[in-house]
């Protein structure tokens, strides 16, 4: 009980790495395109808790500006996929990743 | 009960609500729930950074994906899904196999940070406010990747506009 009740970085990890599972387990087995999207800002938001706890208790700054940039980058991927999705569902109207099987109009 | 204080009890709930909501994101066949769900998955994430004393990244957190990129997540649902189809759903396909990578991944992840040592915390661990520390570090040591952001953002923005336009220009050259 002594390690439950004191807050250290098991927890932290513990819960990134459900969340980075959960994420990889939407992306291979979901076929709706949007789902995957949801699945990989899960990845991403468990790696973001990752780089801050280590930082936390390294005391340093490096992991806190590093999930600053991946929540940059986060953002603009997100955009440009739902543009690639949309453009998708214009072309074969759907988002069913498994029946998009060419690459050229 | 000496070890049930309230830090540690809000720091469970917050746990609970983050895993819980990532876990219905995952396994609900409905997208507009999936779609919410992921809404208090982004706000428990945002508290979980509260704790690791980073509230700047915790308000950004709440700013760009619950404002930004969910908002996104349910245009793109409702793009996607004609209205008349109550209620859109997401097949899945894999599903033992993904199941088994799941469980498999939990497994050696927990097993591996609960087997190894104990880990050591620094002296000088993060405490308090860092805003002004995230202030200092992006106008000295991070200025570079900090421009690059920028011009990145530009670009994706560019892009992202040009890629989902509605009425292309004619394809005759």
């Amino acid at each position: 009980m002594e390690q439950l009740a004191t807050i250290g970085l098991n927890h932290y990890l513990t819960i990134s790495a459900i969340l980075l599972c959960l994420g990889l387990f939407a992306v291979m087995t979901r076929k709706n395109a949007i789902v995957i999207l949801m699945g990989v800002e899960l990845i991403l938001n468990a790696a973001n808790i990752n780089f801050l706890a280590f930082s936390k208790y390294n005391g340093s700054m490096q992991g806190v500006m590093f999930s600053l940039f991946v929540i940059v980058l986060a953002a603009a991927e997100a955009a440009i996929a739902l543009a690639i999705v949309i453009n998708i569902f214009k072309i074969f109207k759907s988002v069913d990743v498994s029946s998009i099987d060419s690459l050229k109009e | 009960m000496s070890y049930l204080t309230p830090y540690t009890v809000i720091f469970y709930i917050f746990a609970a609500i983050t895993v819980l909501s990532a876990a219905f994101v995952v396994f609900t066949r409905n997208v507009i729930y999936s779609a919410f769900a992921l809404l208090f998955t982004f706000f428990g994430v945002a508290a979980l950074y509260v704790f690791l004393s980073a509230d700047f990244i915790a308000v950004t957190q709440v700013v760009v994906y619950v404002g930004g990129i969910l908002v996104l997540l349910l245009f793109g649902v409702m793009f996607t899904n004609s209205i008349m189809n109550a209620k859109p759903k997401s097949d899945v396909l894999h599903i033992i196999p993904g199941t088994l990578l799941l469980l498999a991944m939990i497994g050696a992840l927990l097993y591996t940070f609960y087997t190894t040592h104990s880990w050591m915390p620094s002296e000088t661990m993060l405490q308090g406010s860092i805003v002004e520390r995230i202030g200092f570090e992006t106008m000295s040591r991070y200025v570079l990747p900090f421009e690059m952001a920028s011009i990145l953002l530009l670009a994706a923005l560019i892009g992202a506009a040009f890629l989902a336009r509605f009425d292309k220009p004619a394809n005759h050259e």
